[in-house]
């Protein structure tokens, strides 16, 4: 008998001189595996049931016997012909059967929901800013208590970091600032020969790399690649507990995993936007000894030439702050997660997605203030 | 009022696939190990480990750290490749299978792990309910919410945890919830990875009185790893000892005491199997005299045996 649940309907009246109602058969496996079949049918009855009788049925588990125990609830009836494995799994799921059952929390209508969802955003950007500026402030006091105690600072926890996020991202920073300089020399070329002045295709590649783009991209690379590791690492140990676990054993978690990080950003993007500059300058010399006849060698001597210092000196200006700003970003949200994994993610994407908003920001900020200053 | 609902579900009959709905197992053995060896570099886990675990009965495993009885679960269910062996559970072979394979026996077990590994978005009723949306996608939503909801209770948790989120409920109550899940598709065979690791006495030994009743009430096979001898004692029917790569014995507690394996002895007659030991005949005696006027004997003055 493995052709699925069914159940008939009897009038009982044949048993009796007054109609009390019908007597419902169940027929066949009454199974987690057969119970979708029937359960809307089941439901759909209205009419007096008078007894619900289980002898028809070849098979039986919880979820059977949950069945019949709240078909016989919701019509007042008597269920008869259990045996004993069934009359055994009705008396465990009986006392539960019939109630509502709400698997999600209650939901308020949309009406309350809207102004609901407004208010608790512009708390959590309230709370944000708060919590922002203590994580800042707490930083600037561990770096007071670092430099009042020098010994308790950890020194290899930092030249690690400091090996994952700069030494560890040379090749991809090398490559991508390779073909950028690339792109520049050879799009510029195109559009300067239209007034005869290829040569300053070297002026482009140079002034744009060392100024901008190069600290400008190494950032975000490092964002994408030192920010989200940040946040996701720290965010891991939240979950774990391995932050309180430190804490309890008297280590600050801002000294022993924040500080090494933000500390390692902050020296090595100099050194990284500078190299990116060195990188997209050699690409533009490279592509430009190919298809613009300027040899290699010349190329580079030209930049000596027509590149002012001071263009060296805003992009280095610039590139600690951006590391400040990707390292702070990719530690604050790491530390900001609670409760459960899907949080991680979370807060991993909006570390990256914030550091190259600021970067961006920041850099427009800086273009207008070194042109004011005379730096143009 | 004659109506016949029979004939309403012919077109329902999409349950005649074969293999569902899953006879339940009716051999001996649930699950056969045979020549399970277990390698990791040059740590050799297992070696050539048997084991045969009886139907309707609850196996404890036990073992000192590190013998591997979480290896030899994995194994089982299929989260390991074993280096070589066979392995059978509920009459099919794992081994042959690929990894993730559909064998026909996912729907038919319950896996409770040690931390209840609960899926953390998820509320407790919704955990419960994955699997019942896994495998038996045709069961209507208000029914899956419902036995979502009567698992929970079953588990011996308040109905208001059914809505509740992992993160909101404490060690024990999490247990319970993934005792839940594990019980969601009514299944033969459960596989239990200390449950009661981590809980107080009280809230241990209702986790275990539940077990028992649970295994009475469902008629399930109970594979069940633990360090906690009192769980040992009051609810398992046989007792399989994870040592030198083997299982070197299995039996009843009395059976594995007449043995004279240094290991066995010392877990069982250090100081905490003897209080183990002592608990539970206490608690016999109570029984008893909870029973009768005859068994009237205070366990004071009736030491435990081999409690000296």
């Amino acid at each position: 008998m493995q052709s699925g649940a069914h159940f008939s309907l009897e009038d009982e009246r044949s048993h009796g001189s007054e109609s009390t109602g019908a007597r419902l058969l169940l027929t066949g496996p009454y199974l987690v595996s057969t119970i979708g079949g029937v359960d809307r049918d089941l439901r759909s009855i209205n009419g007096s049931v008078s007894t619900v009788d289980l002898s028809g049925v070849t098979e039986i588990d919880t979820v059977g016997a949950y069945v019949a125990c709240s078909l016989a609830q919701k019509h007042g009836a008597e269920v008869v012909g259990a045996d004993e494995r069934a009359s055994r799994l009705m008396k465990a799921v009986g006392p539960s059967a019939g109630g509502e059952a709400n698997v999600r929390p209650e939901r308020p209508v949309t009406l309350a929901r809207v102004p609901e969802t407004v208010g608790e955003g512009v708390f959590e950007f309230g709370g944000g800013i708060k919590g922002l500026i203590a994580f800042i402030g707490a930083l600037m006091a561990s770096f007071g208590t670092l430099i009042l105690h020098p010994r308790r600072f950890r020194g290899k926890a930092l030249v690690r970091q400091m090996e994952l996020v700069g030494v560890a991202s040379l090749p991809i920073v090398g490559l991508m600032s390779f073909l950028i300089g690339i792109v520049v020399a050879q799009q510029g070329a195109v559009q300067l020969r239209q007034f005869g002045a290829e040569i300053y295709t070297i002026n482009l590649t140079g002034r744009l790399n060392l100024r901008e783009l190069g600290v400008l991209m190494t950032a975000i690379m490092i964002a994408g690649r030192s920010g989200s590791a940040f946040a996701a690492q720290i965010g891991t140990m939240k979950l774990t507990e391995e932050v309180d676990a430190m804490r309890t054993i008297g280590i600050s978690p801002m000294e022993a995993l924040i500080v090494p990080r933000i500390l390692a950003a902050f020296l090595m993007m100099p050194l990284l936007g500078f190299y990116a500059a060195v990188m997209a300058i050699i690409g533009g010399a490279f592509i430009a000894d190919l298809t613009l006849g300027i040899p290699f060698l010349t190329f580079l001597a030209r930049i000596q030439e027509v590149v002012p210092i001071y263009d060296l000196w805003v992009g280095l200006a610039k590139a600690p702050v951006f590391g400040l700003i990707v390292g702070i970003a990719g530690c604050y949200q790491g530390m900001q997660v609670k409760d459960n994994s899907e949080q991680v993610g979370l807060r991993t994407t909006k570390a990256v997605v914030q550091a190259i908003f600021m970067v961006i920001v920041l850099d427009a900020f800086f273009a207008v203030f070194f042109t004011k200053v005379g730096w143009a | 009022m004659d109506s016949d609902f029979t004939s309403a579900d012919n077109e329902l009959q999409h349950d005649v696939q074969p293999g569902s709905p899953h006879a339940r197992f009716r051999g001996e053995h649930p699950i056969v190990v045979r020549g399970l060896t277990n390698r990791f570099g040059k740590q050799c886990i297992h070696e050539d480990l048997e084991l045969k675990v009886n139907r309707g009965e609850i196996l404890g495993i036990v073992g000192g750290s590190g013998t591997g009885k979480s290896v030899l679960m994995r194994s089982i269910i299929g989260l390991q490749n074993p280096t070589a062996g066979e392995i059978e559970v509920l009459g099919r072979s794992m081994t042959d299978a690929e990894p993730d394979e559909e064998v026909g026996v996912r729907s038919r077990w319950g896996v409770l792990f040690q931390g209840g590994a609960l899926f953390s978005t998820l509320t407790v009723g919704e955990n419960v309910e994955v699997p019942l949306k896994q495998f038996y996608p045709d069961i209507e939503t208000d029914l899956r919410h419902e036995i979502a909801r009567y698992k929970v209770i079953l588990s011996g948790l308040p109905e208001e945890a059914v809505a509740k989120y992992p993160n909101e409920l404490s060690g024990g109550m999490r247990k319970r919830a993934g005792l839940a899940r594990a019980l969601a598709l009514d299944p033969e065979l459960l596989f239990l990875d200390e449950p009661t690791a981590g809980l107080d006495p009280v809230g241990a030994a209702a986790f275990d009185r539940l077990t028992r009743e649970l295994q009475e009430t469902l008629g399930l096979t109970v594979f069940l790893i633990t360090h906690d001898l009192d769980t040992l004692y009051e609810i398992c029917d046989r007792v399989a000892v994870l040592a030198d790569r083997k299982v070197i014995a299995v039996g009843t507690i009395d059976e594995l005491l007449a043995l004279d394996h240094p290991w066995i002895q010392e877990y069982f007659n250090g100081p905490r199997g003897r209080a183990a030991q002592a608990s539970q005949e206490r608690e016999q005696a109570r029984i008893a005299r909870a029973a009768g006027p005859e068994a009237d004997t205070p366990a004071m003055d009736n030491p435990a045996q081999g409690g000296a």
